[in-house]
């Protein structure tokens, strides 16, 4: 779909038709994602936000190819995303940190450097680097149990980013942080952001998170996993406590907010609208005849 | 992502799940924990002596604390019943079945975890072989290698070791967080990789746990071996000729001296999980 040489000024990643179905003995059993196409930007902030089980993290886990699509393509930086795997385009957070246990904080972060071969005085200097960018610089010879939820999700957004990935994958990192760390982490992640310049793709079910970090909100609706709508967010950055109190902040939550409600229900609305419609145009023309 | 509830308790805990900050500040286990323990202890040595010349008791039906350490001392080792050279020889028979039988059960661990073929041949045998009544082929081994052969003896205890350590070796490198890896594909990794940097770790709380029942199992495997017949300096033959020659009080010290090497035994393989893995004995919260 895409041409090779589109690959430089084309987006970073592309989606393309993209379905997914959960099948048990050679039946559909769930349509997980249905006609997905989607473009991302370099260097874009974008959420992917919907109901529970409207395919978003597997959409996610798609781009990231950890699971595979039952049709349709993904394409980064050119390349099939199981190349760009193998490539090392991707930084993944997950919901749950998953750190070891046995490792300290640092050795966490370590941990991609030394599967990619780094050696070791890079490692150290690059692991301590990106613990300072968390502001964990003074725990890097703790372990990871002695670290809170929070402290826990920032090490492991820092692993993601130790090795300057293309592309950082963040599947409801804060879901299961109390609000108050969940708003000092979003300004940590935009901070982390505009210092690194990466493109992030952000899993969410919070509609302030959403509008508060991306540049652009895309809306899913349920069964089967659809984009209902793509809503550009116009704030502007850097992002702050002022812009949780403006105006166009509360107009963008509405306007996602709505959107999430009539997902699903769209082809309702659209078919009563065009019935209304007719109904009009007959009863005018029959004012008219 | 279920919680690892092991065959065996004290499994380690699952990475990741469950933690607050604040674990790590702890000291270390003061007396005042140990305390009740002992004064219980000392309560029921000090009961028996008294209960033992309050009735009279005859030595053959309950001899006196005192009485076993005098026995104990008496028989250390010089004369009929040298305890100490026996316990060592005991000692050396438990080792053996130890190092063997976990050799053996960790290869079949690493192998059925490797190879899903392998789990789904070997495990129902393994775990058939487990509901045997093992000690029952103790006969049959001192047949097979020879009445004398301390193999034999090693080879009871083995065979009792094997099974620990091979079911909670397999459980820590198979039971590994789904989340931890999907990371490791993330990052592209090997297979071999990933057996070494979140697998074997993963598994070592397992294979301590393990290792510190096949202490006690080993030395159970080599004492009931040697009820059997074979060399007449081990602590099984010592328990069996001192209490059919009615010395009950040489009989006591001999368990008094298995119990103490069994304790020993724990201790060390205890002793070398806190050094080898710091940081599971910090996640159960008793550093």
């Amino acid at each position: 779909m895409t041409a090779p040489n589109s690959a430089a000024a084309g987006p970073v990643v592309r989606v393309a038709g993209v379905d997914k179905t959960f099948s048990r003995g050679g039946r559909v059993v769930t349509k997980a994602l249905e006609a997905i196409d989607l473009d991302v930007v370099r260097g874009e902030f974008i959420s992917l936000i919907g109901p529970s089980g409207c395919g978003k993290s597997t959409l996610l886990r798609i781009v990231g190819d950890l699971t595979s699509p039952s049709a349709g393509t993904v394409t980064v930086n050119g390349k099939p995303a199981e190349r760009a795997r193998r490539d090392r385009d991707y930084g993944m957070v997950f919901q749950a940190p998953v750190l070891f246990d046995w490792r300290t904080v640092e050795d966490n972060v370590k941990l991609p450097l030394e599967i990619l071969g780094w050696n070791a005085a890079r490692r150290t200097a690059r692991a301590r680097e990106m613990l300072d960018l968390v502001e964990l610089g003074e725990f890097v010879k703790h372990h990871p149990y002695q670290l809170s939820g929070g402290m826990q999700q920032r090490v492991a957004i820092a692993r993601a980013l130790a090795f300057e990935p293309a592309i950082l994958l963040m599947d409801e990192p804060f879901g299961a942080l109390d609000e108050m760390t969940r708003e000092r982490m979003n300004d940590e992640v935009l901070r982390i952001w505009e210092q690194t310049g990466t493109t992030v793709i952000f899993v969410t079910h919070s509609i302030p998170e959403a509008v508060y970090l991306s540049s652009r909100v895309v809306v899913m609706s349920a069964r089967p996993g659809r984009i209902t709508k793509i809503v550009d967010v116009d704030l502007p950055r850097p992002r702050s406590e002022d812009t949780r109190e403006s105006r166009r902040y509360f107009e963008l939550v509405t306007e996602v907010r709505e959107a999430l409600r009539s997902g699903g229900a769209d082809l309702d609305d659209a078919g009563t609208m065009a019935g209304t419609g007719s109904i009009d145009r007959a009863m005018a023309e029959g004012a008219v005849g | 992502m279920s919680a690892s509830a092991g065959p065996l308790p004290q499994t380690a805990g699952v990475p990741g799940r469950g933690r607050t900050a604040g674990q790590a500040g702890r000291g270390a286990r003061s007396l005042g924990t140990y305390l009740p323990a002992i004064l219980v202890f000392v309560g029921v040595i000090v009961g028996l002596e008294l209960l033992g010349n309050l009735l009279k008791l005859q030595t053959f039906i309950l001899p006196k604390p005192s009485a076993v350490l005098a026995a104990l001392g008496a028989n250390w080792s010089t004369g009929r019943f040298a305890l100490l050279p026996s316990a060592l020889n005991t000692l050396q028979e438990a080792l053996l079945g130890l190092v063997i039988g976990t050799v053996v059960g960790l290869v079949v661990a690493f192998a059925s975890a490797r190879w899903a073929s392998a789990r789904g041949i070997l495990l129902p045998l393994a775990v058939a072989a487990n509901a045997v009544p093992i000690i029952a082929f103790a006969p049959l081994l001192n047949n097979w290698f020879g009445l004398l052969n301390p193999l034999s003896k090693a080879l009871m205890a083995a065979v009792l070791v094997f099974f620990p350590i091979m079911a909670n070796v397999t459980r820590g490198l198979v039971q590994v967080e789904p989340a931890s890896l999907e990371l490791m594909r993330s990052y592209a990794a090997s297979e071999w990789t990933i057996l070494r940097k979140v697998r074997i770790p993963n598994a070592l709380p397992y294979f301590f746990t393990a290792l510190k029942v096949a202490t006690t199992l080993s030395l159970i495997g080599a004492i009931v071996g040697e009820y059997f017949g074979g060399s007449a300096t081990v602590l099984g033959r010592m328990i069996v000729q001192s209490a059919s020659a009615l010395k009950f009080d040489v009989t006591w010290a001999a368990i008094l001296l298995g119990a103490v090497t069994g304790i020993v035994f724990y201790l060390l393989v205890a002793l070398a999980e806190r050094v080898v893995i710091p940081w599971a004995a910090a996640l159960r919260g008793d550093t």
